[in-house]
């Protein structure tokens, strides 16, 4: 199990890591479009039907047939327009934050819960161990029990 | 232990939400502070106008606006698929050669444009004057721009006077605001 796991994962690996390369050799204007913000109205360039969108498609479209890389494109765009044209920051420098604070997030929200987790779990063990009545309102007095127990030898007899 | 956890965790919380409040706040403000500028122009104030140092569209260094102190600047804020700006570009150029000699420079900025159509449109209209390309939009919210084209008016001393046009401006207009700052004290 754990053989075809490991195999699995790395075939896995080696697709996603081809389709990538492939993808950064080659990109698609549908590709582009989703990674490109259109700098007026700020959507994605595939739902921008804009003037400068339009132009900026045909720039893609040119770019893609002289041949250049996505990363060349990006680096082109982000020449003339900023940072800001692209739909995802950059991976370096104080852009690094906005990819490191969603998982520093969830890191944080899973500490959270199973701290909360644990708590429950033994808030909810320690009544049975501290209440042996089980009735939730501590144990019997014993003058009251010991009547109890009278109680019920009389009425077993 | 548990409990200086939590009100660890709560103090991140808060932190994060107070930042990001901060944040949005900073952005309101500076949006709103460049459009305070037109109604105080309009109101016959002389607010500073804010300064930038931007490229040349032609690639040959950059301009800073306290660079062009002692001149008179028109300043257009334009870009090749603006229509409007088609409109405008040969009056401004038809200003800036009426003017010049008398101090006068008009100065278009760039904004949201392939460098190649900005560079086309310049020779297409035959623009001799000075064109500069904003590639981070520095100056928008800074001069509180609705939409392309705008066009200020500076004076000798880098204050904004005269009349701030939303739209294609008009010879008529452009002649009306360079008197105003050629005589503005």
């Amino acid at each position: 199990m754990t053989k075809y796991g490991l195999l699995t994962a790395l075939v896995l690996l080696l697709v996603t890591a081809g389709t990538a390369a492939a993808s950064e050799q080659h990109p698609t204007l549908a590709e582009l479009e989703k990674e490109v913000i259109c700098p007026t109205c700020h959507t994605t360039l595939e739902l921008s039907t804009s003037p400068i969108a339009d132009r900026l498609r045909s720039y893609i479209r040119a770019r893609i047939a002289a041949g250049d890389t996505k990363s060349e494109i990006k680096s082109k765009l982000v020449d003339q327009f900023g940072e800001s044209v692209l739909a995802a920051p950059p991976k370096r420098g104080f852009n690094l934050l906005a990819w490191l604070l969603p998982f520093g997030g969830l890191a944080i929200a899973g500490a959270a819960l199973a701290v909360l987790a644990r708590r429950w779990s033994r808030a909810r063990e320690e009544p049975a161990s501290a209440d042996p009545s089980g009735n939730g309102r501590g144990p019997l007095d014993p003058e009251l029990e010991r009547r109890v127990d009278e109680e019920l030898a009389r009425f077993d007899a | 232990m548990a409990r200086r956890v939590k009100i660890g965790l709560q103090a991140a919380a808060v932190l994060v939400v107070g930042l990001l409040v901060a944040l949005l706040a900073w952005q309101v403000i500076r949006t709103d502070k460049g459009r305070a500028l037109a109604s105080k122009v309009a109101s016959g104030q002389k607010p500073q106008a804010p300064v930038f140092n931007l490229d040349r569209l032609d690639g040959n260094g950059k301009v800073s606006l306290t660079s062009l102190r002692g001149k008179v600047v028109v300043l257009n804020f334009w870009a090749s698929w603006c229509l409007p700006c088609k409109d405008e570009a040969p009056e401004l150029e038809a200003a800036w050669k009426r003017w010049r000699d008398e101090g006068v420079l008009v100065v278009g900025i760039d904004i949201d444009d392939l460098n190649t159509d900005a560079r086309r449109f310049v020779e297409r209209y035959e623009l001799s004057y000075l064109t500069l390309h904003d590639k981070d939009k520095w100056t928008w919210g800074r001069y509180g721009l609705r939409g392309l084209p705008e066009t200020w008016f500076v004076d000798r001393r880098g204050r904004l006077v005269g009349e701030h046009v939303e739209g294609p401006v008009t010879a008529e207009e452009l002649d009306q605001s360079i008197r105003v700052a050629l005589r503005a004290a």
